[in-house]
């Protein structure tokens, strides 16, 4: 990396080597993220993945799975180049699928945690799973897979902790504003109801959220917008409303307080993963909203 | 106090951040320099990070001929140009409905009432419900007047559910006497919770680290004492000279500027014993408890060292000296260049000086906290082997690039036996996967939560006076002007022989 900085001075040039070695990767690394996919969505998980490993000083490992072919293992490995830590991409042929856990253990950064992520589909049982096995955190994302309700479902069965799904991340921002407005009104829920657009899984999980945080039941209706549309609490003093009216903006509404526009936008993956790799402990919250699903889908 | 118990919050659910309450931030000053760098952007970054309550409003006052739409658009450019994170239009629009701005001077009774009938307007349009925070950028020669009309007209009425706060920045007072009269002031009207004192150069993130560092560890504490630990370095140096603030800094000077606050909290969170608890209250105590037993030795003619920064070339550019600035007269003793030796008197740091300097237009812009440590009591080797090394240190890094370095020695790689220094490091900014926010978006949020402070309260800032004071009036009963050092240099020989005195030399930070 070459800097030029003309007409400058020596706190600009000390500030630009300051900044430098953050991107260059002198200092520590402290995850491993391994990703997994298949080969057809290779791109656009790469370019993830150098995302990923832009904004964090980790080993980011690409594990692709090409499953014609005698075993062959393919690496290439990118280090600098803005990135703060390194990126490996490994292809892994034919048969050495079954033993991809042998191929990353080795690769592995010492005592830090490893984390794994599957941002299409994933295997049934994660922490079953030769590279799940591996990490002490397992991200997925339902919203990769074919039917995201499906998988939604699928990870909310096999739950173990550890693993966390990136529907969920996208429903912190929701959840903040319905937790501050009863953190305002303190008023007593008594119905609540989520307007998606039809099929949505994020707003299955969230009304399965609402429903085992307020013990009542959560109406869902269809609407016109893409992903969640509108949440409404019932209280005693009043609706609690959160609307998205755009991309971007809500309409706030607490009772006896006047009508508010928030921005409420959805946020690019970058942004989901930085939030997942904060914490490194189960989420139990997640796992009692999962719980709630699984019960609602079998329809007890 | 009510027992309502959010039904969606769980101590466990980490995701969720705590949004404050609909507020208005009230910033009386608010043209400042510090208000457009920092204040400002520190609130956009809030909101863009989903911190800032939906129904917030952020109300100026200052004296400028402006409507609503031109203080937005200062706003706007401060945050386009300094805010840390990316600017989105979204959130701009959400800050925007709350922005408003209420020309008028201190002592105009009809400025306070436009600026009361301002926030009215705003408890009810924004639903801010008679919560205010009211941030004073302002000199502290000012402080009576705002309180006087704030209270005038009944700005800081307490109704059941609402909140009045004050931010207040250093420096707090310029002696023991007076930081007394500033508290009485504020204290009129703001109970002591109510009152956040912010010195910017030491954010709650950094006393945080510091905390964290020192006590949730195993293997520092053993070292931590006057068995192992020789002297203590504390530095905070500026690049910059006094830039346009003649009329604040002269006849302030950097002791009275930077050491009372800045540096003595740094001594004090190195120094205290381990609090029993991280509430505000415990910490405060322990902090106090080293701050009484610390003290400037007496002879203030070889402990104290001071100076003032003459013209020379900083960093590649000439610059003036200090008496050649603009508002500064030829014959100003004011000091730029201010270092001391303080000794805590208790069991842990009898006999281990603690030595604090302070100055401006320094080579580099840097502040840390550094522990050097005493020399391996046997060496098993010929002197030649360890010709090159020094002592152990571990070093603070406070800013910029925060962060820790320990230095130890190593073997030079070869047949020779030889011994040299080498440094292990981390920072902050490179080994987690979040930013730091920063000093001002902790302190905003901390204000509008309510959250009790870390910073100082009274009883503390009057302690760091008294060690002050003292050196601050033989400074002033010396007939000569303050020693010249040349700008962009480590300041003047006085410093440097203050240090060899006792046997050691400054690091070079």
């Amino acid at each position: 990396m070459i800097i030029e900085l003309t007409d400058t001075s020596s706190r600009d040039v000390a500030a630009a080597l300051i900044n430098a070695k953050r991107t260059a990767g002198a200092s520590g690394m402290v995850l491993t993220l391994l990703i997994v996919t298949e080969d057809d969505h290779f791109e656009e998980v790469l370019s993830a993945a150098k995302a990923s490993a832009t904004a964090h000083p980790s080993r980011v490992i690409v594990v692709t799975y090409i499953d014609e072919g005698p075993s062959q293992l393919d690496a290439s490995i990118e280090i600098g180049e803005g990135m703060p830590g390194d990126l490996v991409v490994l292809r892994l042929h034919g048969e050495l699928r079954h033993h991809a856990d042998s191929i990353c253990l080795p690769l592995l950064l010492p005592d830090s945690p490893t984390i794994a992520w599957w941002p299409n589909d994933a295997p049934d049982h994660l922490a079953e799973d030769p590279i799940g096995g591996l990490a002490d955190r397992r991200i997925t994302d339902a919203a990769g897979c074919h039917n995201p309700q499906d998988a939604l479902l699928r990870r909310a069965r096999n739950h173990s902790p550890g693993d966390t799904d990136l529907t969920w991340t996208r429903l912190t921002r929701w959840r903040a504003l319905l937790a501050a407005a009863l953190d305002q009104s303190h008023a007593e829920v008594t119905g609540a109801l989520v307007v998606s657009a039809p099929d949505n899984a994020p707003a299955t999980l969230l009304a399965a959220w609402l429903s085992d945080r307020l013990a009542i039941p959560v109406e869902r209706f269809d609407g016109e917008h893409p992903g969640v549309n509108e949440v409404r609490l019932t209280t005693t003093e009043g609706d609690v409303t959160v609307r998205r009216v755009a991309e971007g903006t809500a309409i706030y509404q607490v009772p006896h307080q006047p009508q508010r526009t928030v921005a409420l936008r959805r946020r690019p993956l970058t942004d989901l993963l930085t939030e997942e790799l904060q914490r490194m402990d189960a989420d139990d919250i997640f796992e009692a909203a999962t719980r709630r699903l699984v019960a609602d889908a079998e329809g007890r | 106090m009510n027992s309502y118990v959010n039904p969606l919050r769980d101590p466990q659910d980490r995701r969720l951040p705590r949004i404050a309450g609909p507020c208005v931030l009230v910033i009386f000053g608010v043209t400042g320099d510090l208000s457009r760098k920092k204040l400002m952007p520190a609130v956009y970054d809030l909101a863009n990070r989903g911190m800032l309550p939906p129904g917030f409003g952020l109300v100026g006052f200052a004296r400028r001929d402006w409507a609503d739409q031109d203080f937005a658009q200062v706003v706007h450019d401060a945050v386009k140009e300094n805010a840390r994170t990316p600017f989105r239009e979204e959130v701009w629009e959400q800050l925007l409905e709350g922005i408003r701005f209420v020309p008028g001077t201190f002592d105009d009774d009809q400025s306070f009432e436009r600026l009361r009938d301002t926030i009215r307007d705003l408890d009810t349009a924004r639903g801010t419900g008679g919560n205010h925070a009211f941030y004073l950028s302002i000199p502290p020669s000012s402080f009576e007047q705002v309180m006087t009309q704030l209270r005038r007209h009944g700005m800081t009425e307490r109704h059941e559910g609402n909140w009045n706060r004050v931010v207040i920045e250093k420096p707090f007072g310029h002696d023991l006497e007076s930081a007394r009269e500033l508290d009485d002031v504020v204290s009129v009207l703001f109970q002591p919770h109510e009152v956040f004192r912010i010195d910017h150069y030491l954010g709650k993130e950094t006393v945080q680290n510091m905390l964290a560092l020192r006590f949730a560890n195993q293997m520092f504490e053993p070292i931590w004492n006057n068995h192992y630990v020789s002297h203590v370095e504390i530095t905070m140096a500026e690049d910059i000279g006094i830039g346009g603030r003649a009329g604040y800094f002269d006849g302030i000077g950097i002791a009275r500027d930077v050491i009372q606050n800045h540096l003595l909290q740094l001594l004090a969170l190195t120094a205290m014993e381990e609090p029993t608890s991280f509430e505000a209250g415990q910490l405060r105590a322990e902090k106090k408890k080293v701050l009484a037993a610390a003290r400037v030795p007496d002879r203030y003619d070889l402990h104290t060292a001071r100076g003032q920064y003459a013209a020379g070339w900083q960093g590649g550019r000439p610059v003036i000296g200090y008496l050649e600035e603009d508002g500064v007269s030829p014959g100003s003793t004011t000091e730029t260049y201010a270092a001391m030796r303080v000794d805590i008197d208790n069991r842990r740091w009898a006999g281990v000086p603690f030595y604090l300097r302070s100055a401006k237009r320094m080579p580099r812009r840097v502040t840390e906290v550094a522990l050097s440590f005493k020399r391996a009591p046997h060496l098993p080797f010929t002197a030649t082997d360890t010709e090159e090394l020094g002592t152990n240190a571990l070093v603070m890094r406070i800013q910029p690039d925060e962060g820790v370095t320990l230095r130890f020695g190593a073997k030079v790689p070869g047949t020779q036996m030889e011994i040299r220094e080498v440094s292990m490091d981390f920072g902050y900014g490179g080994s987690f996967t979040e930013s730091s926010p920063e000093a001002y978006e902790r302190l905003i949020l901390d204000v509008l939560l309510g959250d009790p402070p870390l910073f100082p309260q009274q009883e503390e800032v009057e302690l760091s006076w008294k060690i002050l004071d003292p050196v601050i009036e033989y400074w002033a009963s010396l007939k000569q002007q303050p020693e010249q050092y040349a700008s962009g240099t480590w300041g003047p020989a006085s410093g440097r022989e203050m240090l060899a005195r006792d046997g050691f030399s400054w690091r070079r930070p």
